[in-house]
């Protein structure tokens, strides 16, 4: 098994990990890493469950290979709650209940963390646009973009403040 | 989908190390975004020993400009093509194609280079091992029939990619490198009409850029205008059922200039036959009627997709109608 050693941030961490050549992005943050917030959903890149963010930027981890990360800044949903407070998001899901099953929303959450950082005030079709790609079996969407337009408002309240 | 087969990567800064580093591992394959590669070698329809990575190439992750082309790396990104503001300006076809591939988080990775030599797609062939097992394989890999055509040998699956006819529009070149050297050609010789072998790259031959002219100012004389649009099952994210290019100028309501480019329908993007019988109609109601028949007639669509064939055909010549009238 050809291995090569992987030098990546996640979540604000650095880590040297000696790691097969095949192995997926999202097996490595699950299996290796520990982090289980990120989901495998449909296996090929149909479902956005797998939204991790790499250098800012959505991608789906279950169609990148880990070594391809090299020297990368990796984020998954279990690096935004900060001193055990929970991310303009994370917030923005409970409270306008954008979660239901629950599975989605990691995935959906990380995809709205890539628009607002681009994008400080979507209106609904820009929200949209940017969870195109993420599917919720559950909640009909109406909840979700409430929770990302909440997360948005939030978040530019506390930066008047 | 668990499969994984055993893969050294390799990560080449240039390309003539890539080129060297797929030559010395033949069963090897160039790996850009990987939203369509990856996804087919878990299916198993890909099993290569080795991946050699190309978007660390900076020579293959730029967009450059001068005052007679256009030049677009191969691993320069689909979200990176469609904000380019000058392709925008000159190609607008370009721009909504590369806005229309697959979803938001596809387009932040996949490449333009992997969208034009895309596989061909068909619902007998991208499937799962179990499921392909199940139906005797196909034509196109570790069968012998056709499930699409029983009757023929001749595979149909058909070419996806949504940028390569919005290119085909604008006579965009590609420039290839192989163990061979450099060599460019036009876009449209890079296919054939083949689905199990739609592109005419050599083994190891990697396309570097493509190249699209300015328009001349004979051309831009008249007002041109290009659109791209697709008919997909999941609207947000879908590869296309039918995909079609028009470029169009009009001068004093005659059709000065017509082209129509179509992919989703064959085993290759092409531009429809027949347009120039169009150029110096009247563009009138009854001559896009006839457009829509025309191109209708041209896209041969076959039971790739779980739509029927003849919706295909229908809804090809119906967006080539609707995108020339939102032109005029």
């Amino acid at each position: 098994m050809v291995k090569t050693v992987l030098s990546l941030t996640i979540n604000g961490t650095n880590r040297d990990d000696v790691i097969p050549d095949n192995m997926l992005l999202v097996d490595y943050l699950r299996e290796n890493v520990g982090l289980t917030g990120t989901k495998i959903g449909c296996d090929g890149g149909e479902c956005g469950a797998c939204t991790v963010l790499i250098n800012d930027r959505p991608r789906h981890s279950c169609l990148t290979l880990a070594v391809t990360c090299q020297d990368a800044k990796v984020e998954t949903v279990d690096g935004l709650s900060k001193d055990n407070r929970l991310s303009a998001l994370q917030r923005g899901f409970d409270e306008k209940l954008g979660s239901q099953c629950g599975f989605c929303t990691p995935g959906m959450i990380m995809a709205s963390e890539a628009l607002l950082r681009d994008n400080p005030d979507p209106d609904e079709a820009a929200i949209r646009d940017a969870l195109a790609g993420n599917i919720c079996r559950c909640t009909g969407y109406v909840k979700i973009i409430e929770a990302v337009q909440f997360a948005a408002d939030i978040t530019r309240e506390e930066l008047a403040s | 989908m668990e499969f994984m087969p055993e893969m050294q990567m390799h990560q080449p800064i240039s390309v003539e190390d890539a080129v060297a580093q797929y030559s010395a591992a033949p069963n090897g394959r160039y790996l850009a975004g990987g939203s369509d590669l990856l996804v087919n070698i878990r299916r198993g329809i890909e099993q290569p020993d080795s991946l050699v990575y190309v978007n660390n190439i900076p020579e293959m992750r730029s967009i450059t400009e001068d005052g007679e082309r256009i030049t677009i790396g191969g691993a320069v990104t689909l979200r990176e093509l469609s904000q380019h503001l000058s392709v925008a300006e000159h190609f607008t076809a370009v721009t909504q194609a590369a806005d229309e591939v697959a979803g938001p988080s596809h387009r932040e990775y996949g490449t333009v280079g992997g969208n034009l030599c895309l596989d061909t797609r068909c619902i007998f062939y991208n499937q799962s091992e179990w499921w392909r097992a199940a139906n005797n394989y196909c034509l196109k890999y570790r069968g012998d029939i056709c499930h699409v055509a029983p009757g023929g040998k001749k595979c149909f699956a058909a070419f996806s990619g949504d940028v390569a006819p919005t290119l085909l529009l604008f006579d965009a070149t590609v420039e290839i490198a192989g163990p061979d050297g450099r060599r460019q050609m036009p876009l449209a010789d890079l296919y054939r009409n083949d689905g199990m072998d739609h592109l005419t790259l050599g083994s190891g031959e990697l396309l570097v850029a493509v190249h699209i002219p300015k328009p001349t100012a004979a051309i831009t004389s008249a007002p041109m205008t290009s659109a791209y649009a697709k008919s997909r099952i999941r609207g947000s994210i879908d590869f296309p059922l039918a995909g079609v290019a028009v470029r169009m100028a009009v001068t004093g309501g005659k059709i000065t200039d017509l082209r129509v480019g179509l992919t989703g329908v064959s085993p290759l993007p092409f531009l429809a036959k027949g347009m120039d019988k169009f150029v110096g109609r009247v563009a009138d109601e009854s001559c896009l009627e006839e457009i829509r028949d025309k191109v209708r007639a041209g896209a041969k669509a076959m039971k790739t997709t779980t739509t029927p064939p003849h919706y295909r055909r229908r809804v090809a010549g119906a967006l080539a109608q609707k995108l020339a009238a939102s032109i005029l």
